[in-house]
């Protein structure tokens, strides 16, 4: 019957792509022949290595499990992918998840971790940082592990800086970083700077500087658009004369590539320092600030076990496991740490050869706490379609940026409301 | 089995007609075994239709009456509702006029180029041989890799401006305006599958018997009249066949869309299937995904049925 339905789910599924022109899960087994499979979309050797090996340390102690699998899916198509195995009856029975999040804890698929944490002798719950479990917490219930924290910084390449002879202030403005920008531009024909994965498209990683002009994608509780701000305005009237007045910014259509040495600056993730080859000169910064000052953004990834699991209880005992103080602590060298007692410069440095203990002191440990996180919402891939189609409209030179940003919210409102 | 009924063929041609004796009809009858022959025959198509086709349609039409959360796998009728949030999608207007106009455009230029590059090609030349395989090789390529090269060369400092610039045009952000992003992503079909339609139509003019046009010429029929009046009329078959591959070819383009433009800037490109994916699979709404695709189906059968009706009028050999 199990199987019925599976084979009813999955061709269900089919049954859309087919008509589209598009395009087993583990049977319940006994308490002594588990299978258990995690979905990630990293395929870092390294870390699938890291996370094997705590397997195996799992499993020595737990001869009920006969095997733990970390299934690497594409990233771009990481949630399409999660969300079509749980469709098809066939679920992981733990998962990765970033902006997905708020879907799978909105609709109950997430089981419920608080509890089972805190009731793990040695686990140390109160060490998590309050500011990174918000984002996987409902009604006081953590439904994620927030396993990856990562702070967004201001990379600059001091080799084109030093070749256009311009210097950045020790604590930059974003007025700063776009003037430097263009004259990088103007003498050397490389870009200024870049937001990194925006490519006018992923409009929310331009969190990273609205949020210094006091801007925000919606209210705290995600029912009020916040685009028809006159902050947001702002922020975006700065983007957009970066863009086709200043050109500091390459505009839509132009690729470049700051880890390829193409542009001045970039806005990226701490994590992103596994890209810097040392084919030139580089520094790192945390965000430039903005009219409200000095702020910090982080990019956030949880690990949560799946009420469609068959073996849920296994399944959270393992989380527990591979999250606990010494497994945070080898997770720590690949993902900034929840952890208040592992977020120090010298823990990161440890196993961080591009950065220094002060530099990550001062771009990853403090600015966790306060940090706020990329936008995030449920029905997010709806949300972001919508919003994008609309902020098209922005990226053309005779743009009414007020106007534009109207339409945003136009197109959100009932996605919000929701 | 056998033994009976060659028992009673037997009986029935060989023993005497007695009048009272009552006459058996075989059961295996040579029409029933025929029909019996033909649907085997037919079995495995038949097998396959039903499994991949009629099966996964019917399952469309019930979730497409559904609301189905995907994570929790709860159903719930709903009705016609999938129904009129189709009539009542701000978007869909939009979508279903870059549907036609992409599809129109890819059609009409499509048949267009195959047959003029067919026409070129059907002459014995040197290099013949090289043109044809260089004008298919396109269609061998996997569509993914060629649209991701042409994403590449279609960029504003991309290869095609750069080519434009060598001649002093200065050429436009061809994939950051709803007119040129449209553009691009037809020029991009076209050349990548013309070259089907080009064998197509160079397999029919080599079919055309030569005697015709000897005739034509002697009879004083200018190039243009030839190939109205005994040309197009002898292919006319394969350009109702073109036609039908190429109208369903452009009805499915998916990753020319979500590889170039993703279906921007704004609307301008969302095409109906990329539209039915962002639907049920970005978006997890698999009911309105599902009423969609069979807006598609049925957009696609509507076509090919009208064509198929109006074979009789055009097509030569279906009076």
């Amino acid at each position: 019957m199990r199987t019925a339905k599976k084979l009813v789910s999955a061709l269900a599924l089919g049954s859309v792509a087919v008509l589209s022109g598009c395009g087993g899960g583990t049977p319940a087994a006994s308490d002594t022949d588990i299978e258990l499979r995690m979905t990630v979309w990293t395929s870092n050797e390294d870390q699938l290595a890291l996370f094997d090996s705590i397997a195996d340390a799992y499993k020595a102690d737990h001869p009920e499990i006969k095997s733990i699998t970390f299934e690497s899916l594409p990233f771009e198509e990481y949630n399409t992918t999660l969300t079509t195995q749980i469709a098809g009856g066939n679920s992981p029975d733990l998962a990765w998840m970033g902006d997905l999040s708020a879907d799978l804890i909105d609709s109950g698929a997430l089981v419920p971790l608080t509890e089972p944490l805190e009731a793990t002798e040695g686990w140390e719950y109160d060490d998590l940082v309050p500011s990174v479990t918000a984002e996987f917490t409902k009604d006081g219930e953590l439904y994620a592990y927030p396993f990856s924290n990562s702070p967004f910084g201001l990379y600059v390449n001091t080799d084109l800086l030093e070749e256009a002879g311009q210097t950045l202030p020790a604590e930059p403005t974003w007025d700063d970083v776009s003037a430097v920008g263009a004259a990088v531009h103007a003498a050397t024909d490389k870009g200024g700077f870049v937001v990194n994965d925006f490519n006018y498209s992923s409009w929310n990683t331009l969190a990273t500087v609205w949020t210094g002009f006091g801007a925000s994608a919606w209210n705290e509780d995600g029912t009020e658009c916040g685009f028809d701000t006159p902050e947001m305005a702002q922020a975006f009237q700065f983007l957009h004369d970066a863009a086709f007045v200043d050109e500091s910014m390459p505009g839509p259509g132009t690729t470049a590539d700051f880890f390829a040495g193409d542009a001045a600056f970039a806005v990226a993730q701490v994590s992103r320092a596994g890209n810097l080859d040392d084919s030139f000169a580089y520094d790192i910064h945390p965000l430039p600030q903005g009219p409200v000052g000095s702020y910090s953004v982080i990019g956030q990834a949880g690990m949560g076990v799946l009420q469609s699991s068959a073996h849920v209880e296994q399944a959270t005992d393992f989380l527990a496991f591979l999250t606990n103080p010494e497994n945070a602590a080898q997770l720590a060298q690949y993902f900034p740490p929840p952890r208040q007692s592992l977020l120090t410069g010298e823990a990161l440095a440890a196993n961080n050869t591009k950065f220094t203990a002060e530099q990550l002191q001062t771009v990853v440990v403090d600015q966790i706490a306060g940090a706020v996180t990329l936008p995030n919402h449920t029905s997010p891939a709806e949300i972001a379609q919508k919003a994008k189609t609309a902020l098209d409209a922005m990226w053309v030179e005779d743009a009414d940026v007020p106007a534009v940003l109207a339409t945003v919210c136009d197109s959100i409102d009932p996605l919000l409301a929701k | 089995m056998s033994d009976t009924r060659h028992a009673t063929r037997g009986a029935s041609t060989d023993a005497p007609r007695g009048r009272g004796a009552p006459r058996r009809r075989p059961f295996w009858t040579l029409g029933r075994t025929d029909a019996l022959t033909g649907y085997l025959f037919i079995a495995p198509q038949l097998l396959g239709v039903i499994v991949f086709v009629l099966f996964p349609v019917g399952l469309a039409i019930w979730y497409s009456l559904n609301e189905w959360n995907i994570f929790t796998g709860d159903m719930t009728f709903v009705g016609g509702a999938n129904y009129e949030a189709a009539l009542n999608d701000p978007q869909l207007p939009s979508v279903l006029g870059a549907t036609a106009v992409f599809s129109g455009g890819v059609v009409v230029l499509n048949i267009a180029l195959g047959l003029v590059l067919a026409v070129m090609l059907n002459r014995r030349f040197k290099g013949v041989t090289l043109f044809r395989t260089l004008f298919f090789s396109p269609v061998v390529v996997s569509v993914v890799a060629w649209t991701l090269v042409w994403g590449f060369l279609l960029q504003d400092n991309g290869g095609i401006n750069g080519a434009l610039a060598q001649i002093g045009v200065d050429g436009p952000n061809w994939l950051q305006s709803g007119p040129t992003a449209m553009i691009a992503v037809t020029f991009t079909q076209v050349v990548r599958s013309v070259g089907i339609n080009m064998v197509l139509f160079l397999a029919a003019l080599q079919g055309v018997p030569g005697e015709l046009y000897e005739a034509a010429r002697l009879d004083g029929a200018s190039s243009r009249k030839v190939f109205t009046r005994i040309t197009l009329p002898l292919i006319s078959p394969t350009l109702m066949l073109t036609a039908v591959i190429t109208i369903v070819g452009a009805l499915q383009s998916f990753a020319q869309i979500a590889v170039l433009t993703e279906g921007g800037p704004g609307l301008s490109t969302t095409v109906l299937v990329f539209y039915v994916f962002q639907q049920a699979f970005s978006f997890n709404d698999i009911g309105y995904g599902s009423t969609l695709a069979l807006m598609l189906l049925t957009f696609v059968m509507v076509l090919t049925i009208l064509q198929w009706q109006l074979r009789r009028k055009w097509v030569f050999y279906e009076d």
